[in-house]
């Protein structure tokens, strides 16, 4: 836990570093391809980027510790503000993501133990090597071509029309957002626009957590109390669902937190595709304009995220793994 | 004499498959438990004790075992014929069991109530005096007076403070003291039957005793029918009021403790007795007993322990010896049962 802080620290430092390395001129980029050398250099001077890096680094740290994020030199916007806009959006999608893998993925994976080596466990295996071996920009592109432009019957991209009022802003979370109006024809069209995306990024964590929870749930139906409950009586159903279940989740759970991380690292193909408004697609603008300031601001809240998404789980596994928690 | 026994094996024969082939594991196994007796089953390891107990809850998979034929008789009715919901319906509430390492056997992840909890509701399913009550009742009253239940079953086997105890998960408690919580488990449902494993094997040696006085005790108060499986002849002698005595898949002597103690009448318990001083067999082999126990794929086709016995002699390898009475329900499957062979 103590090491989150230099590890984002070394992170910013990494950053920064990249960013001077790359070939190319971004303020130049930025002032506009009319720009005279002399508008460029005033440009420059504008975002302090004329002084020498290790001062711009010092003064972004020291910028930090006030909630300052710096400025995307190309929208000229605070990028705290489009990071408070679009990291709402990203949990969102990889949330949803994350709640379909666990809530099928886990049942699943239990059936298909239950189940070894009959039909319902082919299937899954079959479904989940599927699911893993189809890259996930793949996915999205046959996803909107049968959906969205065969069957018509999810948007192609986006979060929200352009041309509907979004539900009054209080999580960030449309769906939610939607549900605290209490409106249901809003939180419908929300749903409507997360569907694709979030299955194109749930398939593989999905095909991850069913084949992990098999294999534990097979391990735990191995254990001895298993034994004992079923000698004292205890149906097939409970001994499944919630003696068996328990112990083999509790081994499923470190790839969750896992998968949590690698969601979203792993937005940015997906959010392009579906031109989902989040940190990934912000990001990827910011990259391909060489605007260093949105690109450090994302990197940090990924990695901040990332760490509080496996300190979760810590506190689950405790919540569910009593030894762990009075040691 | 008159009450028919609880539990009546009659020539059960099982075989187990492996990679190796097909082992002929339990080869006539014959025994009748009535209540209030407590049967000790000793033999060395991988004779087939634990398959015996295990077959009679039907918990042993098939595949790789096979029931070659024979019955297990609970209460006059086959369980050889019963399906799983039949089984089901005995486990718990009239068959109890308790294994032999309490650690592995009591599940981690739960408060040890909710496990008792919840056997106590499977059990009154089967029998409703157990909650003892309303049939009406909901669902809340019945789990009330199931954790009230097993309070009394926690403070009966020696927990103290069982009322807050109960909260506690496994890894709380000591050996002996989870190896309470596992006979609290087995006794919560009133088995007529109480099939222990090994149950002290795996705790210290000044746990051992408590343990089988406690169990001991919950016979008497209960009248049930014990099975209790050992390597140690010490614990039979203490704790059982009836013997058998397996070699290879074969009871191959059987009768009262004194009866069978006093006057060893099969070679082979003759052999186990004179080897084992005081504490008992752990794995390994006999002292004075020449030889190694058959292979179960190919056995003998004669007394299974013909191959080690000094006694043999051509009748043996002809057919298996039947069981007879040498006096007194005292059996003994060998066709020169010893003091008499002595004798003669
Ligand atoms: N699952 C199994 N598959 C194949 N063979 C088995 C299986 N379980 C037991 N056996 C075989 O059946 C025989 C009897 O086993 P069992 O467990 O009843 O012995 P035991 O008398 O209880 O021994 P121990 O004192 O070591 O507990 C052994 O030879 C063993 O190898
Ligand atoms: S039947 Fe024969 S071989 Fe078997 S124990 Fe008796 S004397 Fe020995
Ligand atoms: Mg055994």
């Amino acid at each position: 836990m103590f090491l989150t802080i230099p590890v984002l620290l070394g992170l910013t430092v990494l950053v920064f570093a990249i960013g001077r390395l790359l070939p190319g001129d971004p303020v130049a980029l930025a002032a506009g391809p009319n720009a005279t050398p002399a508008e460029i250099a005033a440009y420059a001077r504008e975002f302090g980027l004329d002084r020498p890096v290790w001062v711009q680094y010092t003064s972004y740290l020291t910028g930090l510790l006030g909630g300052n994020f710096g400025v995307s030199i190309f929208t000229r916007r605070p990028v705290i503000e489009d990071l408070i806009a679009y990291t709402p959006a990203t949990l969102e999608l990889v949330f949803a993501a994350m709640a379909l893998a666990i809530l099928i993925g886990i049942p699943a994976g239990l059936a298909a133990a239950v189940y070894r080596d009959r039909w319902p466990d082919y299937l899954s295996r079959v479904a989940a090597l599927g699911a893993i071996s189809m890259p996930r920009f793949f996915l999205g592109l046959l996803l909107q071509l049968a959906f969205a432009m065969w069957l018509g019957w999810l948007p192609l991209g986006g979060r929200f029309p352009l041309t509907d009022d979004p539900p009054r802003l209080v999580t960030g979370f449309l769906t939610v957002d939607a549900l605290i109006a209490q409106d249901l024809s809003a939180f419908w069209t929300a749903c409507r626009h997360l569907a694709m995306p979030a299955i194109a990024m749930s398939l593989s964590p999905l095909a991850t957590i069913m084949r992990m929870m098999r294999a534990s749930t097979l391990e735990v139906m191995q254990q001895d109390y298993v034994m004992t409950e079923r000698a004292l009586g205890l149906s097939q159903r409970l001994i499944v669902t919630k003696y068996v279940a328990r112990n083999a989740i509790s081994a499923t759970l470190t790839v969750i937190g896992l998968y949590f991380g690698w969601l979203l690292g792993g937005t940015v193909l997906v959010e392009t595709i579906f031109d989902w408004p989040g940190l990934g697609l912000y990001a990827t603008k910011a990259v391909v304009t060489q605007d260093f300031m949105p690109v450090i601001g994302v990197t940090l809240v990924i990695g901040t995220l990332f760490v509080c998404a496996n300190l979760l789980v810590d506190v689950l596994y405790g919540v569910i793994n009593p030894k762990v928690r009075t040691e | 004499m008159t009450e028919p026994p609880l539990l009546d094996i009659r020539d059960l024969h099982l075989s187990m498959t492996s990679f190796d082939g097909e082992a002929h594991v339990l080869a006539g196994v014959n025994l009748s438990v009535r209540r209030n007796e407590v049967w000790g089953v000793v033999g060395e390891t991988g004779c087939g004790k634990s398959l015996t107990g295990l077959s009679i809850s039907r918990l042993v998979p098939s595949p790789p075992a096979r029931y070659l034929g024979g019955k297990i008789l609970f209460d006059g009715r086959d369980l050889l014929s019963l399906d799983e919901a039949g089984m089901r319906n005995l486990r718990g509430h009239r068959i109890g069991m308790i294994f032999q390492d309490p650690t592995t056997n009591l599940n981690p992840a739960f408060r040890i109530g909710e496990q008792l909890v919840d056997v106590a509701l499977a059990a009154d399913r089967r029998n409703p005096d157990i909650l003892g009550v309303a049939a009406r009742a909901g669902r809340r009253a019945r789990r009330r007076a199931a954790r009230d239940l097993a309070v009394r079953t926690l403070a009966e086997v020696g927990i103290t403070d069982a009322a807050e105890r109960i909260d506690a998960y496994p890894h709380e408690f000591s050996g002996g003291m989870r190896q309470r919580v596992l006979i609290a488990m087995a006794l919560i449902g009133r088995p007529d039957l109480l099939i222990a494993d090994e149950p002290t094997t795996a705790l210290d040696v000044s746990v051992q005793s408590q343990i089988l006085a406690l169990l001991a005790g919950m016979v008497r108060d209960h009248a049930m029918g014990v099975i209790l499986i050992t390597h140690n002849l010490g614990v039979v002698a203490k704790a059982c009021s009836h013997v058998a005595v397996m070699y290879a898949g074969v009871i191959v002597e059987s009768g009262p403790v004194a009866a069978v103690l006093r006057k060893p009448s099969h070679p082979y318990t003759r052999a186990l007795m004179s080897s084992i001083p005081t504490s008992g067999v752990r794995r390994g082999e006999l002292k004075g007993l020449p030889g190694q126990v058959p292979n179960l794929i190919k056995p003998p086709r004669g007394c299974r322990f013909a191959p080690r016995c000094a006694q043999a002699a051509e009748a043996c390898r002809a057919g298996p010896p039947r069981p007879v009475d040498i006096g007194g329900g005292h059996m003994a499957a060998c066709l020169k049962p010893g003091p008499a062979a002595e004798a003669a």
